[in-house]
């Protein structure tokens, strides 16, 4: 069985929505497409029947309730509602909020924002291997700090947070803690006892479930509160207004009944499929760096530098293979990855990184296309390169001043 | 962003990749960029005694805009004269590879490319006049 182009391979970006999700949604469109709100006839009722199983199922991954989740359009709303709502309420017990460098925008964003209305904002540095140290968030609490905000696990490097750890030292100071989980629910265990979490950002397109819908996890016990950013009927218990996505909110259900039931072999055969590329390419290509913890990582996540070769042309070169990459000329602000550029990855080499995201419906047949793929393209790519050449006429690169640099 | 399809040829069927000696007199070399900001171009080329430049290699490390840039720049001075060279304006390759906004900073970088191989070059023909030795003495 040949690999079927294109190949995808940037499951951190979306995910392709499972099959046996999308047929879980579709009588919520045109049969029960009524509005869970709508509580005096059948229409209503079968719509609210299938939300609140769908809220069991959500937060059954998480070792959860379901009346602790709060059904949001996605996992930018969340970061906004918890990081927002929770500063607002908390604000007379203090104005301080502690976050890492290397969040999502939806978080780094929501904080500057925050500080223009009088929050200061503490944005720690992280670890060579990508990840936050529970004692540089110790060492930064206050006690003004109200909310500290630390992703459970990385979306341009893979890493994984030692968010349990972390969980520990927020809780004995008394701040409210927030995880932006995305990347890492469905994929590694999660239990919001055992990380002391009181928000948790989840969403439904990072694990086979549709685009446009997420939840926010908001602890009853201890019972944290938050402002609402959105107005309106008082949907959510007040937390957040406005008609609930049914068919979304189905669908979100229905992925991570299958994510939870999957995750053990799902896993493995994903961290094997990972490895795979990894030593695949590793054994054809010289001068790669893995960036970030290979230890402490999500299963199917590899960001890798190819030296002496551009990231966006290696893209290019990877005809029908759709991955990332933290170089400046992938993004619109021209600037290098902010996160590789936080773990201390030198700014020549982030131009260099390619990001491969493995999801559930990756193949052996694929991998080892891709990796043959990549060997070719990066020796055309490095044949091109006057970097490559320098190097291999033992030129040391470092040492040269560069007409082009300040 | 999706690729002009002249990029992509550019990347494709590359023209020109290559190396001409750098110590030889009657090539002049370009290098622009820096690795750190992502494009280093190395242009070369090799003049006749009459100025014309004869033959133009190049390596870039950069996106496929970049490569599509300086591959174009050399196909374009090759027979032209030092002086028609120099006229080379990065507008003329935004507008030829239909290069977006964000990419404009690729052409000029060529268009740098080209002019510091021809200051090498220049530079290298001012430095042998001068040499001792010839004429009397």
């Amino acid at each position: 069985m040949t690999a079927k182009l294109p190949i995808y391979m940037d499951n951190h970006a979306t995910t392709r929505v499972d099959p046996r999700v999308l047929e879980a949604m579709l009588p919520y469109f045109c049969e029960d497409f009524g509005n869970a709100a709508s509580r005096s006839h059948v229409f209503g009722w079968n719509a609210e029947r299938a939300v609140e199983q769908a809220r069991e199922q959500v937060a059954a991954v998480i070792g959860a309730s379901g009346r602790e989740i709060v059904w949001t359009s996605g996992a930018t709303e969340s970061d906004n509602l918890a990081i927002k709502g929770a500063a607002e309420f908390y604000r007379d017990r203090g104005n301080h909020i502690i976050t890492a460098v290397t969040e999502h925008k939806a978080v780094l964003d929501t904080c500057k924002r925050l500080e223009k209305s009088g929050f200061e904002v503490t944005y720690l540095p992280v670890e060579r291997d990508g990840r936050v140290n529970p004692q540089a968030v110790a060492d930064a609490l206050t006690d003004r700090t109200i909310v500290v905000s630390v992703m459970l696990a990385n979306n341009e490097v893979g890493t994984v947070n030692p968010v349990a750890e972390i969980g520990q030292v927020v809780k004995a100071r008394g701040a409210v803690f927030h995880i932006d989980a995305v990347q890492g629910v469905g994929k590694i265990p999660f239990d919001v006892a055992t990380t002391h979490a009181d928000l948790v950002s989840l969403s439904a397109h990072k694990m086979y479930g549709p685009k446009g819908v997420g939840a926010l996890y908001v602890r009853r016990k201890p019972r944290v509160r938050i402002t609402p950013i959105i107005d309106g009927g008082g949907h959510e218990r007040g937390m957040r207004s406005g008609t609930l996505n049914v068919p979304g909110i189905v669908g979100f259900g229905k992925a991570a009944e299958l994510s939870a039931a999957e995750m053990p072999e799902e896993s493995k055969r994903l961290l094997a499929l990972r490895e795979r590329l990894r030593l695949g390419i590793e054994a054809r290509v010289t001068d790669t760096v893995v960036n970030g913890s290979l230890e402490h990582r999500l299963p199917g996540s590899l960001n890798m530098s190819f030296a002496y070769v551009e990231g966006e042309a290696l893209m290019m070169a990877l005809k029908d293979v759709a991955v990332s990459s933290g170089s400046a000329c992938t993004s619109a602000s021209l600037e290098p990855s902010y996160v590789l550029r936080a773990m201390g990855v030198p700014v020549e080499m982030a131009h260099t990184s390619i990001r491969f995201g493995l999801g559930r419906f990756n193949t052996e047949e694929e991998v080892d296309y891709v990796i043959d793929l990549v060997a070719q393209k990066v020796k055309k790519l490095r044949e091109m390169s006057p970097l490559w050449e320098m190097a291999q006429s033992g030129v040391d690169i470092k040492s040269i001043q560069w007409p082009g640099q300040s | 962003m999706a690729y002009s399809g002249k990029v992509i040829d550019h990347y494709e069927n590359p023209r020109n990749v290559g190396s001409l000696d750098k110590e030889a007199p009657n090539v002049g070399t370009g290098l622009v960029g820096a690795p750190a900001c992502g494009d280093v171009m190395k242009l070369q080329i090799q003049v006749s005694d009459a100025g014309v430049i004869e033959d133009a290699k190049f390596k870039t490390f950069g996106c496929g805009s970049a490569i599509a840039s300086s591959s174009l720049a050399t196909e374009w001075i090759k027979g032209m004269t030092l002086e028609q060279a120099m006229s080379v304006r990065n507008t003329q390759i935004v507008q030829e590879l239909n290069l977006p906004p964000v990419k404009i900073h690729c052409s000029v970088l060529a268009e740098d490319a080209i002019k510091s191989a021809i200051a090498d070059y220049r530079r290298k023909q001012r430095g042998s006049q001068a040499q001792p030795g010839l004429g009397g003495g």
